[in-house]
């Protein structure tokens, strides 16, 4: 039976913030928390993995309480165990002080049932770093495997896996051995729609809670703010374009006439877009 | 099999006050809503009126996500470039307990969600019920579009707001005529605290709410409404389906339309859009109602046509009805009767000796009344905005000779005894 | 008067803490798989050439791989754009990109010669081995930069990148622990001028590791299809799509005028996911960064999300038939009207446009 342990993550929905025009600052109230999209895909991957080889799957997240909804429906989805690691102390954390924080909540997780993989999202939405994932491959002396397209075959006994990655110019097929931890790209599958049972069963699951110290954390110098060698020290608006597009219109506003009079303009006030055209021009 | 003792359906303010005062007894509750969370498919111009909701949380004050409380009522009836109206504000308003207060509907909802949950009912989002299960004539559970998705119980409550298919499709309840229902479209425009407050002259806190009918509607039978949030304004206009239909004015542009309305512009002027939604609302009244309970079920809220249309109440007969419901459940179980039919007719009972039922006979021929007349919203306006311009517009003109103008002003549009009819006709309906 | 003379006086310089103060200088890593460079590697050398003069530092190139001549040539390319020294580590491991060999080898590096910033692009290399190599220095990484800068009184990299998926910016700072890593969006940053007058000399280093120490092993390499390979983010004219199109037949309309243009083709991100195109055109926050000299968007609204992709064009031609959509807040041409008639008549404006020119050149 292979032990996989899944992390997410609870982002805000980034396609509904806004930034408040006065002020500057992200505006959060009212905009949903879900669960990291990119993280579906690795939850949905580990879950496959159980339904093919049998296995446990255990959700965890870092994050403040109400991150518990994340960790619910992950396990109406299937997932079995789910722990919460909450703490104040982790507040301002940044990618190196939250993977020393979740890797010590791993190795906790260890000391009940050995963990033979550990998946990750490719990134966050609202960090986007794609840097907690090896970090703790890291700092638990893993093999890393990063931008995971699939997973070709999982060997339980010979605790092998082969997958295929990503790379810039191709698709590398690679082996290794377990334990191992998998970031996994968006596409590679789809979340599954979680039955009733499962719903029920999500619901009526306690999601554990640990905090600081129940994750194995003593030395709070490496967690949260104290922990994080980045600081931002300034957040702001881009620089809005002060010019509008100009609207090109004519008399008729016919297509012909609008397409007419745009390329007269385009090529009188930019005579280099018209050279690139000649150049690159095929009929 | 999962079997609880009741199934709520619906997440909104009718079906939380049921499956709360359900759960906080003690009883198994599931609820099922098909929103990714409760609130997220919710839209509501957005007035809280407290009484309703104290009756089910009494802290509620200190707990739920809450704009601002109504110090000032303005009413206007608008022509195509001014109005006339009343503004009543009273420091009274700014008494606590507070009567009303203006809310988001997504983070309301949540909130109130949260204490279902708490109160030890099961939530159940981003489902939907897509059938009921009949023994026989009775309703047993329901099906859902979930893998293994049936779920059963002693009594389900459906609130499942203005369309509910599922009391449809039961048979419970006749096709919706495009007459007894509106459609609503609104905006949240976001505005800076600062602005809107001196603005609507308000402090931190304290808000105001504009009603508005006349031109706006274009000549259908409706209203406008204006709402002063924390950071944002709520505007919006809604109208009978049935009007909308006929007089092919898309909504969007009713509403766009009303934005640029004089009186309204310098008051919305600078807000960005957050949100633009399109919701109905049943207001069919009394008339329109259908039967609200039968063998193993009970329908409560919108789906149940308990919508106050004349005074825009729609939320605090949802609450209510919702907790009469779970009431009702409560007295059986423990009287240790079944939920059949005759037993259920407790519910009725309970509406009729509360508000809601009083004030839906109350209004009961209101809807008739201004869908004959459609002068309430064309030619009134008008009449008496030109009256005011007349008689405030200082020309050299006596005054006697410009109340003779206005006097035929309004029997040149409408004959003497039309404009005695039509005060009768609203005397009556509101009487 | 200069920058410099410009500070309030009064303000004193910061004395760096001396463990910080031993590393110095900059670096780049140069990256390349197969024996194609990636071309960030340039823009890198570039930006990385303007923050050195500031420090008055040298800037220095990182080539690993397998010994051979490709190594060789990546250092002198690395001088021509910009680059005052290499630092080369050649080892047969090297050949393909791994995680663990790749760690240890820069690990080694950094810990040896002690730069104060290191830079990567964020390609998916750039990015597995720049958040390895953070956590085994202990020390702080900003990822996905667009922007690059230098406090020159506490010598410190002023790191921006978008946050809240594009909405805002924010600058990252790692004040008290060296070096300093950050990892570049390819496209953002302009490319050198390429120099070969200029020259720079190369420091050698071991990875002492061996095969069998490595746990994972590369099977295969399946190269992209080179036939079909979408070369977006290098293109100069880019014609692109989103779902103001309505039908999948529309998007014909888009291939019709790119061929014309013999442009790339782009597109929105709901029309990625409802397969109308690949993946691997997708332009915008998730999908590729580009900045050809003329953008042609027809029926896209300008979400924040894709606008990040392309703000950076010369020339941006906005078709939408809803003129208060947001691209025409930033387009430099706007033509409101509906796409799926002004595509055509464009398509043919071109063509007649280009045998004209062609007819002319004849003529003389
Ligand atoms: C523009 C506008 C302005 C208004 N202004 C006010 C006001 O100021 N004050 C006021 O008191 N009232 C107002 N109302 C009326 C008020 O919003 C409603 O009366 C109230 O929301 C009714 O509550 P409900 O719980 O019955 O229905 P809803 O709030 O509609 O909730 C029904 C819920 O059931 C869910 N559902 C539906 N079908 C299914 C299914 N098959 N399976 C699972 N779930 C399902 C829905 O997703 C929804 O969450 C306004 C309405 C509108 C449209
Ligand atoms: C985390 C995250 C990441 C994202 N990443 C990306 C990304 O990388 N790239 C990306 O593109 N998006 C991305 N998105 C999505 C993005 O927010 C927008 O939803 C998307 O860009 C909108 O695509 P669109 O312009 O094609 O569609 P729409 O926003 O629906 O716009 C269609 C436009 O077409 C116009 N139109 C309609 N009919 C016609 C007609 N007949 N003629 C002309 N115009 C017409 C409409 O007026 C409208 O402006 C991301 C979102 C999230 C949440
Ligand atoms: N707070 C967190 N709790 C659990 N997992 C996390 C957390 N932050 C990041 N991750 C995981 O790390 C991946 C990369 O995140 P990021 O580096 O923020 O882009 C995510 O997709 C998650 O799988």
């Amino acid at each position: 039976m292979l032990h996989i342990v899944v992390c997410i993550k609870q982002v805000p929905d980034s396609a509904q913030i806004r930034v408040h025009p006065v002020t500057n600052t992200i505006m959060r109230q009212g905009v949903p928390a879900i669960i990291n999209p990119y993280d579906l895909y690795a939850l949905e991957e580990a879950l496959r993995i159980k339904d093919k080889f049998g296995g446990f799957v255990t959700v965890i997240t870092m994050g403040p309480p109400q991150a518990e909804n994340a960790l619910r429906k992950a396990l109406s989805f299937g997932a079995d165990d789910a722990i919460l690691v909450t703490d104040r102390a982790f507040a301002g954390a940044d990618t190196l002080a939250t993977s020393f924080a979740l890797a010590s909540a791993i190795r906790q997780i260890e000391k009940n049932m050995p963990v033979d993989m550990i998946f990750c999202g490719k990134q966050t939405i609202d960090g986007d770093t794609a840097q907690v994932g090896p970090g703790i491959a890291k700092r638990l002396n893993l093999e890393l495997l990063t931008y995971i397209s699939s997973i070709t075959s999982v060997s339980a006994g010979k605790k092998e896996i082969v997958v295929q990655r990503r790379s810039e110019g191709g698709v590398q097929v690679l082996k290794t051995r377990l334990p191992c931890l998998v970031t996994m790209l968006e596409g590679s599958n789809e979340m599954r729609f979680a039955t009733m049972p499962n719903m029920i069963r999500a619901a009526r699951t306690t999601v554990k809670r640990w905090d600081r110290i129940a994750a194995g954390i003593e030395d709070v110098t490496k967690i949260g703010l104290k922990g994080s060698p980045t600081v931002v020290s300034k957040v702001f608006a881009p620089s809005p374009k002060t010019v509008k597009a100009e609207i090109v219109q004519t008399e008729s506003n016919e297509p012909q006439d609008l397409v007419g009079s745009l390329l007269m303009r385009m090529f009188t006030k930019f005579p280099h877009v018209r050279e690139e055209l000649e150049k690159s021009a095929t009929v | 099999m999962e079997k609880f003792d009741a199934i709520v359906v619906g997440a909104g303010p009718s079906g939380n006050a049921a499956a709360y005062t359900l759960a906080k007894a003690g009883l198994s509750v599931i609820q099922i809503e098909r929103g990714e969370y409760p609130g997220s498919k919710n839209v509501q111009g957005a007035i809280l009126y407290s009484d309703a909701l104290e009756r089910i949380i009494p802290e509620f004050r200190d707990e739920a996500p809450l704009e601002r409380h109504i110090i000032e009522q303005r009413m206007w009836v608008l022509d195509d470039d001014s109005y006339i109206g009343t503004h009543y504000r009273s420091d009274a308003f700014n008494q606590v307990p507070y009567n009303r207060y203006t809310i988001l509907r997504t983070q309301f909802d949540k909130w109130f969600s949260e204490k279902v949950s708490q109160a030890g009912a099961m939530v159940i989002c981003e489902t939907t019920v897509t059938d009921l299960i009949m023994d026989g004539q009775r309703v047993v559970g329901v099906r859902t579009d979930r893998e293994n998705g049936d779920v059963f119980a002693d009594i389900v409550i459906l609130a499942d707001g203005v369309n509910s298919l599922l009391a449809k499709k039961a048979g419970f309840h006749p096709e919706l005529n495009p007459g007894d229902v509106a459609l609503a479209v609104k905006e949240i425009l976001f505005l800076p605290q600062e602005t809107l407050e001196s603005r609507f002259n308000v402090k931190e806190g304290e808000g105001v709410v504009i009603e508005m009918i006349g031109k706006i509607t274009q000549g259908l039978m409706g209203t406008g409404f204006l709402y002063t949030n924390n950071e944002s304004l709520t505007i919006g206009v809604g109208c009978m389906l049935s009007d909308f239909k006929e007089a092919r004015i898309p909504p969007y542009l009713m509403l766009e339309m009303m934005k640029n309305h004089p009186a309204i512009k310098p008051l919305i002027e600078g807000g960005e859009m957050k949100e633009y939604t399109a919701h109905l609302i049943p207001e069919g009244g009394l008339k329109a109602m259908p039967q609200v309970y039968g063998d193993g079920w009970m329908i409560v809220g919108d789906s149940g046509m308990f919508v106050n249309a004349v005074h825009r109440e729609g939320s605090n007969l949802a609450m209510t009805t919702g907790r009469l419901a779970a009431e009702t459940v409560l007295e059986l179980k423990q009287a240790g009767k079944d939920m059949s039919k005759s037993n259920l007719a407790a519910y009725r009972t309970r509406l009729d000796d509360s508000f809601v039922m009083k004030d839906l006979s109350k209004y009961k021929d209101m809807p008739g009344i201004f869908h004959a007349n459609p002068q309430f919203f064309t030619t009134y306006p008008e009449l008496v905005n030109n009256a005011a311009k007349t008689m405030l517009t200082v020309d050299g003109v006596d005054k006697k000779s410009k109340e003779r103008e206005i006097l035929k002003s309004f029997t040149s549009s409408r004959s003497l005894l039309g404009l005695m009819g039509d005060a009768y006709k609203m005397w009556r309906a509101l009487r | 008067m200069s920058e410099e003379t410009k500070k309030p006086a009064g303000k004193k310089k910061l004395e760096l803490d001396p463990r910080l103060a031993e590393y110095r200088g900059i670096w780049v890593f140069i990256e390349h798989e197969r024996g194609t460079l990636h071309t960030v590697s340039w823009e890198l050398l570039g930006e990385g050439r303007k923050l050195a003069d500031k420090l008055g530092v040298p800037l220095a190139g990182v080539v690993m791989g397998e010994p051979g001549e490709d190594t060789r040539r990546f250092c002198q390319e690395a001088f021509y754009h910009g680059a005052d020294h290499c630092y080369l580590m050649e080892d047969p491991l090297l050949k393909d990109y791994r995680n663990q060999p790749f760690t240890k080898g820069m690990t080694d590096l950094v810990n040896a010669y002690k730069p104060e910033i290191l830079l990567l692009g964020a390609t998916t290399l750039g990015r597995d081995l720049a958040g390895s190599v953070a956590t085994t220095l202990k020390t702080g990484l900003t990822a996905d930069c667009t922007e690059l800068n230098i406090d020159v009184e506490i010598r410190s990299l002023l790191a921006t990148r978008p946050t809240f998926g594009g909405s805002l910016l924010c600058t990252i700072q790692t004040l008290n622990y060296r070096p300093q890593m950050a990892t570049v969006r390819p496209r953002v940053m302009a490319m050198p001028k390429r120099d070969t007058t200029r020259s720079g000399d190369i420091t050698e280093h071991k990875l002492s590791m061996i095969e069998s120490d490595i746990i994972t092993k590369v099977l295969e390499f399946i190269p992209d299809q080179n036939t079909n390979k979408i070369n977006l983010e290098y293109a100069d004219i880019i014609v692109s799509g989103g779902k103001g199109l309505k039908k999948q037949e529309n998007f014909q309309l888009i291939w019709e005028l790119a061929k014309v243009l013999g442009a790339e083709v782009g597109a929105t991100r709901p029309l990625v996911q409802s397969g109308w195109v690949e993946a691997g055109r997708q332009v915008g926050q998730t999908g590729k960064t580009v900045r050809p000299k003329l953008y042609i968007a027809a029926g896209i609204s300008g979400a924040i999300q894709h606008r990040v992709g392309m703000d950076a064009s010369d020339v941006i031609v906005a078709i939408n038939n809803d003129p208060n959509a947001p691209i025409f807040d930033f387009a430099t041409y706007g033509i409101v009207g509906n796409a799926m008639t002004i595509l055509p008549a464009l398509t043919e404006a071109f063509r007649r446009e280009l045998a004209n020119r062609r007819a002319e050149a004849v003529a003389v």
